[in-house]
């Protein structure tokens, strides 16, 4: 509408500048500050930016915080392992054979209809209630999303670079490390990208069912307390880890795709 | 004996009857046709005559053909498109799959002839379109090929670029000498180029038409301007 109107009067918007991304939230946690000071936003439902971060503080300062942050990491980082092991697998054998595309492919695609925290109650019974539960739910959450974008990256291989590579005579291994790693390789990052995502969802409901240690632990202990100022301090745990987990895949991406920079011709 | 006896005598490839089809659509309805080492072959024919077919036939990467095909141990394959992998610098690209001594040093050199100088580490994205089909030649004239296959790759280049192309194949093939069979729609282009056109129709030879070898040609040539006027009228143009 405003840009509208500008445009009319034959005004020019200049664009905005780098910083511009930081107004709306700062603004927003001002707002929150003065909600919870005159008494707009009650201290029952949730305390202040300020309190909040007393709260972070004194948990990191007692060490509770950083003993849980152990525990969660440790679930996420086995898990994960496992998950990409299983999804490479199991994705080389799809994607580089029609047999194995065959018979990998149908159980995998039936596994990706389970609704996944349906089978909890059900991996309690087997696994019990300690870690092996929380790291396999991990494990399956990441294998899907990675599994499904690696096969279809090893099928979308270009068909002219297949030929190219056999007038050169390269050999299979030459062709899977120069032709099919490489070109695979961008598809498969977009889905380790979805699987860390995955991961983190996966671990917070894990560990919210059932958990005697970790983040999950101290926010259902929280919410026994009434404590709303932990249970904040979990969630932003949570975003801050899903959001440095995504800037490593990035950083990554940005290594392994660095012929995609520079200037074309 | 003469090298005309020679060649006449141990052709570099040797196609009798070579046939493809795929269900009732013929590509290529038996060839007969013997390439004699270092001789310079265009084949002209309008789309769907088989040109890429011979070519891809000659390069082994049809292994549908029917009849005999003999030869050519190291044929080499330019396409139309450059067909880089866009995931390696431009000597990546030449030294892959390069065996013997010393590729990364042979890539260079090779690249250096192609007058890709101090451009080894540049991606292809940042290479124009004629400096990578340029990389594309070096990567098949670094393995010494006896039979260097063209499949139309000057077609995308503009008009400037292909003269410089044209001035460049026709200079690798005069160090190199290698055997050469140019796919091409241009008739001009396979004057310049080469010494023998072969003509495509339906799958069969219909015409070869031979010319001094290893001349060099202009397009203003009163020969080259009426063996132009004769092939495209045998092309119904």
């Amino acid at each position: 509408m405003v840009l509208a109107v500008f445009r009319a009067a034959g005004l020019s918007i200049p664009p905005p500048p780098a910083w511009a991304r930081w107004i709306s939230p700062l603004v927003l946690l001002v707002l929150w500050q003065v909600a919870s000071m005159t008494g707009a936003l009650p201290d029952t439902t949730i305390g202040s930016p300020s309190e909040i971060a007393r709260t972070a503080w004194d948990l990191i300062r007692t060490g509770q915080y950083s003993d849980a942050l152990v525990v969660s990491l440790r679930r996420v980082a086995l898990g994960v392992v496992f998950g990409v092991a299983l999804a490479v697998v199991l994705g080389l054998i799809a994607g580089l054979s029609r047999w194995g595309d065959a018979i990998v492919d149908p159980p995998m695609q039936m596994a990706r209809t389970i609704p996944l925290y349906g089978v909890i109650p059900l991996f309690i019974v087997w696994f019990g209630i300690g870690e092996t539960t929380k790291v396999i739910l991990i494990a399956l959450g990441v294998a899907v999303p990675l599994y499904i974008n690696l096969t279809a990256a090893l099928r979308s291989i270009d068909p002219e670079l297949r030929e190219v590579s056999a007038t050169l005579h390269l050999t299979a291994w030459e062709r899977l490390r120069y032709m099919i790693f490489p070109g695979a390789l961008p598809g498969a990052l977009v889905g380790l990208r979805l699987s860390l995502a995955v991961a983190w969802l996966v671990l917070i409901v894990a560990e919210t069912v059932n958990a005697d240690a970790g983040i999950g632990f101290i926010v259902n202990n929280a919410r026994t307390f009434l404590q709303n100022d932990i249970i904040v301090v979990g969630l932003l745990t949570y975003a801050i880890l899903g959001l440095a987990t995504d800037f490593l895949v990035r950083l990554a991406e940005r290594w392994a795709l660095r012929w995609q920079d520079g200037p074309a011709r | 004996m003469s090298v005309a006896q020679q060649q006449r005598t141990e052709p570099l490839v040797r196609l009798r009857g070579v046939s493809r089809r795929w269900g009732d659509i013929v590509g290529l309805d038996g060839i007969d046709l013997d390439i004699a080492p270092g001789e310079r072959i265009a084949v002209i024919g309008r789309s769907g005559s088989g040109k890429t077919t011979l070519l891809r036939a000659l390069a082994g990467l049809d292994t549908g053909i029917t009849g005999e095909l003999t030869g050519a141990t190291t044929p080499a394959v330019v396409f139309q498109d450059p067909r880089l992998f866009p995931w390696r610098t431009a000597v990546q690209n030449v030294e892959l799959g390069l065996r013997g001594s010393d590729p990364r040093g042979r890539a260079v050199a090779m690249l250096a002839e192609v007058g890709l100088a101090g451009r080894e580490t540049a991606w292809p994205r940042q290479l124009s379109g004629g400096q990578r089909q340029r990389v594309s030649l070096a990567r098949a004239l670094v393995r010494e090929p006896d039979l260097l296959l063209l499949d139309e790759p000057f077609s995308a280049l503009d008009a400037l670029t292909r003269v410089s192309a044209h001035a460049l194949v026709t200079d690798l093939w005069r160090r190199h000498r290698p055997a050469l069979l140019l796919v091409t729609h241009d008739v001009e282009e396979a004057l310049l180029l080469t010494d023998r056109v072969l003509l495509l129709e339906h799958g069969r030879l219909v015409h070869d038409e031979r010319l001094e070898p290893g001349q060099e040609r202009r397009r203003e040539d009163p020969d080259v301007v009426h063996r132009r006027a004769e092939l495209l009228a045998r092309l119904g143009v």
